[in-house]
């Protein structure tokens, strides 16, 4: 399943070639990017895994699809689920991994400039199979269309508002913020908060019944909720 | 909002002219009154006394004690759970502020606004919600009536009736027969039936892996049809007879002592036999006044009764459009009721409805599967927004997460109704 790569193939038909094609980052600069990486990741010739997964062969993968590599519950789940590696869900990963996999292990605060995400991609590109060679593999990099608009980021939430919305959530997830087998979502940043839910809404994040929830939630209800949670105590 | 006497007759002129006034009374704490103790009536009791901090005085009346999950009891019939799992307590909502009466409600006095108890007595009541879960539609099977519950059991309501079926299961001869005369729509938990025939299975298989499972069901199609069966091809191939309505299984008789199953004329002996009526509002519903047939017509809004606008009714009992009969779509009502209802009674804010409902069903172990949708009021009915379902030949993994989502979802939900 490619829930992703539908969206883009939907927005890259519409979308002029050459705009796309000047978006593609340069390998280059991508391999300086990666210098922050590779503290916990190694990629190329003989790379294992360390604190994270060796990045060979990345594109097209499952993500959490590693046999030998030991991932969040959380990353697992969303693999499970659908979640594959390309250009664009790297992207909206690499911008902020807990807004795509809230409990993943990889703490990394993600990087907000769109440039270095779309050069690091170019760079991690090279290490899986060649488009050359293989016609249907993903392009080198391409334009994302996770962004969410910095003014839905900045609405202030009605907690009020959030506290009646929230008896919606709290049918499955516990106001304790007890995890077993649907995730906590309490006591969480509202800035992460409101990623993952407009991430669901966008259908990036793969949960179809996270994807029903969000996808009818205005921006202002997100922000709502996020201001709720961000400060439950039980 | 709380006013002195003095300040209550000196607006109440005003308070009269406001169509949008809430309730105000003179003396003492406006007064709820929740029947049945379930998904729906436990959550609405418990919303209101927590989100009203003790301005309205909620009372629940409930019969029973202990409170068993009519969800995941397919799952205790299939050996995943046992029944202490799924049985509960209400102390969360008595430490919560709710009033919990045991007890049963055998009337209702519309005009003086009472709800009368067995016990002798009565309760007065500002808003009265109803959420008295199903009863069964009387002659609905030919040969069965709740006299042969024992010979014969619903196990439709969770708790005794659900471990005399597991007895009944366990207890089957080698190679023997069991049999399930399927309800007609609208019942409750529309996928339950076919759970637990994949409960039922499983537990045939590890065993008496000989034993046979026929399904009258007057249905030509079911909830998850696709899923369910291909689920029993894989895991339980040739043990499962479903006879549709295409094939006469609508016309069924059975003799709970002789324990045959007449099926389109061909009659069956059989060792265990569950028997799904047809089913009704539970009674409350009806004595209230508020059903038309065998449901309670609602509001969308905020589930009052198309009735009498002070009487709600919520869940399996209601009669809302889209939802489907289930503890999930009952929790969801009840908030949007709790929420509706407190604004009434002291002026809070009141939230638009919305409406959500998921049904997860356990085929075999780790083999789970879903299906949700959400809704909103329309001044006809709950419409359905948009849904999801589970797919045919999902991976393994995915249909484990899937179980192991339901899981989460059961603690999610019993904390969410019963504190």
């Amino acid at each position: 399943m490619r829930v992703f790569g539908i969206i883009f193939g939907v927005a890259a038909s519409v979308i002029s070639t050459v705009a796309v094609a000047d978006k593609f980052g340069d390998p280059a600069a991508g391999e300086k990017v990666y210098r922050q990486c590779k503290s916990c990741h190694q990629v190329g010739d003989g790379a294992k895994h360390r604190i994270g997964p060796q990045l060979n062969g990345l594109f097209g993968r499952q993500a959490a699809s590693h046999d030998d590599f030991r991932y969040s519950k959380a990353l697992m789940r969303a693999g499970t689920g659908g979640l594959e590696w390309h250009a664009d869900t790297l992207d909206a990963f690499l911008e902020n991994p807990k807004a795509i996999a809230s409990g993943t292990r990889m703490s990394f605060r993600g990087l907000k400039n769109p440039q270095e995400r779309l050069d690091l991609i170019a760079y991690l590109r090279v290490f899986s199979d060649s488009p050359a060679n293989i016609p249907e593999a993903d392009p080198t990099a391409s334009p994302t269309d996770h962004d969410i608009d910095p003014a839905i980021l900045a609405l202030k939430g009605d907690p009020e508002y959030g506290e009646y919305l929230s008896s919606e959530c709290t049918t499955c997830h516990q106001t304790s913020g007890g995890d077993d087998g649907i995730p906590s979502i309490v006591l969480w940043p509202e800035e992460d908060f409101v990623l993952a839910m407009h991430a669901y809404k966008n259908k990036n994040r793969s949960h179809p019944v996270m994807q029903m929830m969000a996808g009818r939630l205005n921006a202002e209800e997100i922000a709502a909720l996020a201001a709720y949670f961000a400060v439950l105590e039980e | 909002m709380t006013l002195n006497r003095r300040q209550f007759i000196g607006t109440s002129a005003a308070m009269a002219a406001a169509l949008s006034a809430p309730m105000v009374k003179a003396q003492g704490k406006p007064r709820v009154v929740v029947v049945g103790g379930g998904a729906g009536g436990a959550t609405a009791a418990r919303y209101l006394a927590k989100d009203s901090k003790g301005g309205i005085d909620v009372t629940l009346i409930e019969p029973t004690r202990k409170y068993y999950t009519c969800f995941f009891s397919n799952l205790y019939l299939g050996g995943f759970k046992e029944i202490e799992d799924i049985g509960h307590s209400y102390g969360g909502l008595a430490a919560g502020g709710v009033n919990v009466v045991h007890d049963w409600a055998i009337g209702v006095d519309r005009d003086a606004k009472t709800v009368t108890l067995a016990g002798g007595g009565s309760v007065p009541y500002d808003k009265l919600i109803l959420s008295p879960g199903i009863d069964f539609v009387e002659g609905a099977v030919e040969g069965w009536g709740l006299s042969a519950q024992n010979a014969m059991p619903h196990a439709y309501k969770a708790g005794s009736q659900s471990e005399l079926l597991k007895a009944q299961l366990m207890a089957m001869p080698e190679g023997g027969t069991f049999a399930m005369i399927a309800p007609p729509n609208p019942y409750r938990c529309p996928p339950g039936p076919y759970e637990r025939v994949s409960m039922v299975a499983h537990f045939l298989k590890q065993n008496n892996p000989t034993a046979k499972i026929i399904v009258a069901d007057p249905k030509p199609k079911f909830s998850k049809m696709a899923l369910f069966q291909e689920g029993w091809a894989n895991h339980y191939d040739g043990m499962v007879d479903w006879i549709g309505e295409d094939f006469g299984g609508g016309n069924v008789s059975v003799d709970p002592n002789a324990m045959t199953v007449t099926i389109d004329g061909e009659e069956t002996k059989v060792d265990v036999c569950n028997v799904i009526p047809a089913m009704k509002a539970g009674r409350i519903a009806d004595l209230a006044g508020v059903t038309d047939g065998n449901w309670a017509p609602v509001n969308a809004t905020d589930m009052s009764t198309k009735a009498d606008a002070d009487i709600y009714v919520l869940g399996d009992a209601s009669s809302q459009g889209d939802m489907p009969k289930s503890g999930y779509s009952a929790n969801s009502q009840a908030k949007v009721c709790a929420n509706a209802v407190r604004g009434a009674l002291t002026g809070s804010k009141v939230f638009p409805a919305k409406f959500a409902n998921t049904c997860w069903s356990l085929i075999a172990p780790n083999d789970g599967v879903k299906v949700g949708a959400t809704y909103e009021a329309t001044p006809e009915k709950i419409a359905k927004v948009d849904g999801f379902i589970s797919q045919t030949g999902e991976s393994a993994d995915l249909r484990k997460a899937t179980y192991e989502e339901s899981e989460g979802w059961y603690t999610g939900i019993t904390s969410d109704m019963l504190g």
